[in-house]
């Protein structure tokens, strides 16, 4: 039956479009336009961020070096030739593949948030929440200092896995699955992680492995190679993709699992599928870049204030916006103490908190 | 005041004389009903229901009625499938409802929870718009389509000028007639609908029962679980009457709704009139006199006798 069919029905309402006036004002932005301005300002910071630095590089010589690479003649673009073998090398050995990883990184920590803040119906739920990363970073630790021999990303991405399965395993032991419970067992196994990890650095390190085991704990991209951009890239690919197209499915859970069951949802499911599916996102993007944190909680936010909550612009957008954000954080740690180098994981963190802060006074005043 | 469609008027001589001849009868409009049958249900090691069988025939509004923990949120989420009995079955127009692909059970029956809300900044439309899932490939944007019927859904409810709003922002009364508007925008055969009257002012109210009625007499299947006696008597064919898990009544309105059921029911007295302007059932309400509290046989000569006077239908 449709609603055609009885079009006559009038109801009058309590407060008849008292607020009418004020609406226009506040549409959203169109999610295609920010996707355009989002994806134009990351192409422009990666070639300008590449070209930030002490080899006095400027962006249209990193263009030129760039296409040469990639088998395009740089002169028909418009871009500069003839840098140094050195030079050269910077940007390509070095630079490129750094902020590459870093735009990855950001791009699959910010979609996880995304998708584990509409899970867990928890503004303030992301990856860290479910343990991987300190899961990850036992891993890691785990590697370094008791010189298991197992390649440093497999290491801690085995350990951000194990810590999932532990937190779903002991969520579901619990009971039902529920967003609290998951919560609550994510904040256990998180816990016992990093203090086996600490157990580990402090019986095991000496000397310069503290600084190691501290980048790594704090987060670091400063070791980035192309095959850092391999890894981050195809679980980007493999992982990401499926939940980038996510978006309609996770608008179903606004209202919790009922409603999202009555619209003919299969919540158990879905829940453990796209769980799964950022479990394995963020397991591969800790093993390369350490815990950075504040990426996953504060960028789906941010761009829910621009465009609205719908999931199927906030996962696509969030993805964007985490990669410039990573992009400019790399670039500040990597430069701003120059030649002295700090982990990411504090740019994230200074820059997060206050505008954490922000958010929460704008939810009390909502409220 | 300002009189809304109904029950300053007279209702339509269908449903004045409908006690008789409700729409539930052999010759009811097609449409799609939905049958439980022997349903179990248990919670917490607790048997929430015991072998309720209920009926919600196409092209009726029936009430769910039962005190607090009588089990009528369980009943709804078994005959919406979102929970699952340990026993028994429900049939949607004969065929097995948990059989069913979840996508085409969305598009045939929808579900209105108690209370929903999200931290989510979602828009009312965005919110209606839900309502379409159902419909849509999970790639797939909104059609124009979907936006139409979410525009028609939010017209029905009497908040056409609301689109834009914050779900966040809006009363409890809005609320609910939003999520009652997404339930329609899933252009549902058969509703079920709990505690659709609750947060709502007495002019929501009645509209929004009104609405109900209107939806049944398109062909849906109406099955509301209310706390007011009297909207039920106001507003709907049938009444089921839950008590403890087990339904202890069921069937037309004004047979089921006596001052002794409600007196074993709800433990207080109730006298049944008739509405002076819509012919309908109207139940008056008053604590047991004390006397019948502690022997429930008992009852006091000067309430009996008022009763007589006072009860045209008696």
């Amino acid at each position: 039956m449709s609603l055609r069919e009885h079009p006559g029905l009038k109801i009058t309402t309590t407060a008849p479009g008292t607020f009418a006036g004020s609406l226009s004002g506040r549409r959203p932005m169109s999610g295609v336009l920010c996707g355009a301005v989002l994806l134009a300002a990351l192409v422009a910071s990666v070639l300008i961020t590449v070209s930030i630095g002490p080899a006095n590089l400027s962006p249209l010589q990193v263009l030129g070096s760039i296409l040469r690479h990639l088998g395009l003649r740089p002169e028909s673009f418009g871009a500069a030739v003839g840098l140094t073998a050195i030079q050269d090398g910077i940007v390509w050995e070095l630079r490129l593949p750094r902020l590459l990883t870093a735009a990855l990184v950001g791009a699959g920590l910010a979609v996880s948030g995304a998708v584990m803040q509409a899970l867990t119906r928890n503004p303030l739920a992301d990856p860290y929440l479910l343990g991987l990363s300190s899961g990850a970073s036992l891993g890691a630790v785990a590697v370094l200092l008791l010189g298991a021999a197992v390649l440093l990303p497999v290491a801690a991405f085995a350990g951000a896995m194990a810590a999932m399965a532990l937190t779903l395993g002991l969520a579901s032991a619990l009971g039902v699955i529920t967003p609290t419970r998951t919560v609550l067992a994510g904040l256990a196994v998180s816990a016992l992680a990093s203090a086996l990890a600490s157990f580990i650095i402090f019986f095991s390190a000496q000397g310069d492995s503290y600084r190691e085991v501290l980048s790594w704990l704090m987060g670091s991209l400063a070791a980035a190679t192309w095959g850092s951009v391999a890894i981050t890239g195809v679980a980007f690919a493999l992982a990401g993709t499926p939940v980038l197209l996510s978006g309609r499915i996770l608008d179903g859970f606004a209202f919790g699992d009922i409603a999202a069951a009555a619209l003919g949802l299969n919540v158990t499911a879905i829940r453990w599928l796209l769980l799964g599916g950022t479990a394995v996102l963020t397991g591969a993007m800790v093993s390369v870049s350490g815990s950075i944190g504040f990426v996953g909680l504060i960028l789906p936010h941010a761009v829910r204030l621009l465009t609205g909550a719908r999931h199927r612009a906030l996962l696509p957008l969030s993805a964007l916006a985490g990669a410039l954000f990573m992009v400019w954080a790399d670039t500040l740690a990597r430069t701003l103490f120059d030649p002295r180098e700090i982990p990411v994981g504090i740019i994230t963190a200074l820059l997060g908190a206050p505008v954490f802060i922000v958010m929460l006074w704008r939810w009390r005043n909502a409220s | 005041m300002n009189p809304i469609t109904g029950p300053a008027q007279p209702l339509t001589s269908s449903r004045r004389s409908g006690h008789a001849a409700t729409p539930a009868s052999p010759a009811a409009p097609p449409g799609v009903s939905l049958q439980g049958l022997g349903l179990d249900y248990r919670a917490g090691g607790k048997l929430i229901l015991d072998g309720v069988d209920c009926d919600v025939p196409a092209g009726t509004v029936t009430a769910l009625l039962g005190p607090n923990g009588a089990g009528k949120s369980s009943l709804l989420q078994l005959l919406g499938a979102v929970a699952v009995p340990h026993t028994g079955s429900v049939q949607l127009n004969g065929s097995n409802l948990y059989a069913l692909r979840r996508k085409e059970r969305a598009r045939q029956l929808a579900f209105v929870e108690q209370r929903a809300d999200t931290d989510l900044p979602l828009t009312v439309l965005d919110v209606v718009l839900l309502g379409r899932l159902p419909y849509r490939s999970p790639l797939a944007g909104s059609s124009d389509e979907d936006l139409g019927v979410a525009r028609r859904s939010l017209t029905a409810v009497g908040l056409d000028s609301f689109t834009q709003r914050r779900y966040g922002t809006l009363s409890g009364g809005e609320r609910q007639r939003v999520q009652l508007a997404k339930a329609l925008a899933q252009e549902p055969e058969v509703l079920l609908l709990d505690e659709p009257t609750n947060h709502l002012d007495v002019n929501a109210q009645l509209a929004s029962m009104e609405l109900v009625r209107s939806l049944a007499a398109g062909g849906v299947a109406v099955l509301a679980a209310l706390h007011d006696i009297n909207i039920a008597a106001a507003y709907c064919d049938q009444v089921i009457v839950l008590q403890e898990g087990k339904v202890v009544a069921a069937g037309p309105t004004p047979e089921v709704l006596t001052p002794d059921l409600i007196r074993r029911v709800y433990g207080v007295d109730a006298v049944v009139l008739e509405h002076p302007l819509t012919g309908r059932p109207l139940v008056a309400l008053c604590p047991l006199p004390e006397a019948s509290l502690r022997t429930a046989s008992a009852q006091p000569s000067s309430r009996a006798s008022a009763r007589a006077a006072a009860s045209p239908a008696s």
